[in-house]
């Protein structure tokens, strides 16, 4: 099996499990324990800390530990909606579910909730900030690549417009983390959600950057732990494995991001020789490991099923999503046609994928063509 | 000399048998996919494994399958079912009750909801450490939602009566809620003899990996639920997040190991408890709790004259136990569950937890009766000993 679904998950770096194995094993200690057992998870999941951190481009302190990405979503927006005044919030079109699931509980609750636009190309319009400002916006949401087209936001253009008008913003950097470099302190965001799952950690652990300048209502109540912000058990083992995770995809960011060019390039290349191929958000600027293409006539969940029987698992789309069989909500927003967008299919690297593994996927695919 | 850990009622170490399934999975060629990328043959796979642990746990529970809601652990479960319940069902009713004697995680959603408009009845226990039945049937009143009670008291390892409490809520029409995070892979829990509505559990206090637990929702099909999370939908839309198959799986051998050996594994800590016990009868003490109420998995005491600090200071290389529980064990209050019991002064001050396991050896057991001799002499020699 080839897999080429990297936005979905991504297989474990063998140097995480090595990392986290004494975790699983020996040091158990509950973090909150104040014996020697306990203070060496505590201390783990501080390395851990400065490890998300130093990824982020912040501080540790500002590093709170959660479930993964859709929690860490969860708790941005949910949270800065418990302590803010009910009033406006923006949300770009492509967001992630775990993004838009929450505005639309917000919405139900008499939230108004405004979408930011994007253009063919699932780039989010200037014309949005042209018409800002909103008396009442509180916070915004906006998301720093794109989980289908892999299209990159100009994040900081809209965190300075946000600011003036006095609210927050939130970007969701899941996708975008160990593929992009990423500096928390410069991008104007008082939010950002990552998760461990897409950087070769395990399931089971993300985090949210809070700026010290925002206030957040926890979404789970308990203990304490996480500066009363996320009560519950640490996750050691997960966090670990996290924080290796991130020392790992910031070491090797360049040599990462090169190598899924070069394969992407060549994926692209191929794909300009067959006929009646669209590449959605060809001309934004894209992160390296991921195009989504659309064959004409091709129903994107049929070719999925296709490839996956000669051994390459890619996706029609979000995983979260999958088996819907609806057209993607990204290209329908990058105003492409119902039926073009239900021939998506999304093709994400990885670094652990070859240029044989890219030819081996173009034969497969020019083999169901000709069927 | 290496650190006796009898603090289990904290965590527990992962059982070997529960570690290789889970490694299989982190490091695996075939089941590292994401669950829910249901469209190729590595996703299904992941979902298969997924699916397979979550009949296992019915099983184990008496319970359908599709009524397992996995999450992060039993803090984010009790969230999930006081939260889930009081927001979907605000308008027959804002009223809850629970004891004060909860874990923290009830205790402060309790706290939340409180905040939010609900009322919330604490019942008190009694001095023998558990809340009557009567109790509770008293503070029912029509707008009553959910009764939320422990199986098990992390602190005193006292066991609430949930059976006749159950009985009484179902025929009251009110919901229960039981945190059983002391309780499940203990002792044997049959969902389909005993009506409760949500059970909460935690894989870690039963030798099973952190991150990962549950929340048993009965009925779930008939049974209005808010998430605490809205997103991709997973977990019937109650728990949205892609699935940690590892931890999933971890929950599920660890509660498959702890049915199997259930038997041997209640008899073996029964016989440490009543030994330690036994033992340390030579020291002025006091257990705390009612003795043939309580978990043979806790034991909760106070030695006359020496104040828990210290001695869990004194014990801090030799000895690793607890004065109250993990969460609020960096705060040097003392337990709230004893107050409420009616302990004060110098018995509250000296409080300690000892917390067994399947692991633990009689020898162990009088080891650790050693240290705490020793350790109160010292104490008395050098005359730290005294209560605050």
């Amino acid at each position: 099996m080839i897999f080429l679904d990297h936005n979905a998950t991504t297989p474990m770096d063998g140097r995480v499990i090595a990392a986290m194995e004494p975790f699983l094993g020996k040091f158990f200690g509950n973090p909150s324990s104040l014996y020697r057992l306990g203070r060496i998870s505590r201390s783990a999941i501080d390395t851990a800390r400065g490890q998300v951190a130093a990824l982020a481009g912040t501080d540790p302190a500002r590093v709170v530990f959660t479930s993964g990405g859709t929690e860490a979503n969860n708790l941005a927006i949910k949270g800065m909606a418990g302590k803010l005044p009910m009033g406006t919030i923006a949300i770009g079109a492509t967001e992630h579910p775990s993004v838009l699931a929450p505005a639309e509980h917000l919405r139900k609750q008499g939230w108004n909730v405004r979408t930011l636009a994007v253009d063919s190309n699932g780039v989010l319009l200037r014309q949005n900030l042209q018409a800002l400002p909103w008396a009442d916006l509180r916070f915004a949401s906006v998301m720093l690549a794109n989980n289908e087209t892999g299209v990159i936001q100009e994040v900081s253009a809209f965190a300075e417009h946000i600011r003036s008008q006095g609210a927050y913003l939130h970007c969701d950097a899941v996708q975008a983390t160990g593929k992009i470099p990423l500096v928390f302190d410069s991008l104007g965001a008082h939010l950002l959600s990552f998760s461990s799952h897409k950087i070769h950690g395990p399931k089971g652990a993300g985090a949210l950057v809070i700026d010290k300048s925002i206030d957040v209502e926890p979404l789970l109540e308990g203990g304490g732990q996480e500066s009363n912000l996320r009560s519950g058990t640490e996750n050691v083992a997960a966090i670990v494995g996290f924080g290796k995770a991130c020392e790992l995809a910031l070491a090797e960011l360049e040599s990462r991001a090169t190598h899924c060019l070069t394969l992407r390039q060549q994926l692209e290349s191929g794909l300009a020789h067959m006929r009646g191929v669209t590449v959605f958000a060809e001309n934004a600027p894209r992160l390296s490991n991921t195009v989504q293409f659309g064959l004409n006539g091709i129903d994107g969940e049929a070719l999925v099923m296709l490839l996956d029987r000669k051994g390459f698992a890619v996706s029609s789309g979000s995983a979260c999503a999958s088996g819907a069989g609806e057209p993607s909500p990204v290209l329908l927003a990058m105003g492409v046609d119902a039926d073009t967008a239900k021939s998506a299919i999304r093709v994400s690297l990885g670094k652990d994928n070859s240029e044989t593994d890219i030819i081996a996927f173009l034969v497969a695919l020019q083999t169901i063509l000709r069927i | 000399m290496k650190t006796l850990y009898f603090d289990t009622a904290a965590t527990t170490a992962i059982a070997p048998e529960v570690l290789a399934r889970m490694l299989e999975l982190l490091g695996g060629e075939c089941a590292y996919a994401n669950p829910s990328s249901a469209a190729h043959l590595p996703g299904q796979a992941a979902a298969a494994v997924v699916a397979s642990a979550r009949v296992e746990i019915a099983a184990e529970l008496g319970c359908e399958a599709d009524e397992v809601v996995f999450t992060s652990g039993a803090t984010e479960a009790n969230n999930l079912a006081l939260r889930g319940i009081a927001l979907a069902h605000a308008a027959q009713g804002r009223h809850l009750v629970t004891s004060v004697i909860e874990h923290k995680s009830v205790l402060a959603c309790c706290a939340a909801l409180q905040r939010e408009g609900y009322e919330v009845t604490y019942l008190s226990p009694n001095s023998a450490g558990w809340v009557e039945p009567d109790a509770v049937a008293r503070a029912l009143r029509p707008d009553t939602l959910l009764v939320s009670l422990q199986h098990t008291n992390n602190e005193t390892g006292i066991m609430q009566p949930i059976a006749e409490v159950a009985e009484l809520a179902a025929q009251a029409g009110v919901l229960l809620h039981v945190d059983a995070a002391q309780a499940v892979g203990k002792f044997a829990i049959n969902l389909q003899k005993i009506p409760i509505d949500l059970l909460s559990l935690s894989a870690h206090k039963f030798h099973g990996p952190k991150g990962v637990g549950c929340l048993v929702v009965r009925n779930r099909r008939q049974l209005r639920m808010q998430p605490l999370m809205h997103g991709g939908g997973q977990e019937f839309g109650l728990r949205p997040g892609t699935l940690a198959t590892h931890q999933i799986v971890g929950l599920s051998a660890a509660l498959s190991l702890a049915a199997a050996r259930r038997a041997t594994d209640l008899a073996h800590v029964g016989e440490l408890k009543r030994r330690f016990l036994q033992q340390l009868g030579c020291l002025p003490m006091q257990v705390h709790g009612e003795m043939a109420r309580s978990s043979p998995y806790i034991v909760n005491f106070s030695i006359a004259g020496i104040g828990s600090d210290a001695l869990i200071n004194q014990l801090r290389s030799d000895l690793a136990i607890a004065s109250g529980s993990a969460c609020s064990s960096g705060a040097v209050e003392p337990s709230y569950v004893l107050r409420a019991m009616g302990i004060e002064g110098e018995p509250l001050y000296g409080a300690v937890r000892l917390s067994f396991s399947r692991d633990h050896s009689l020898a162990e057991v009088s080891a650790a009766v050693e240290r705490i001799g020793a350790a109160v002499s010292r104490m008395k020699e050098l005359e730290i000993s005294e209560v605050k």
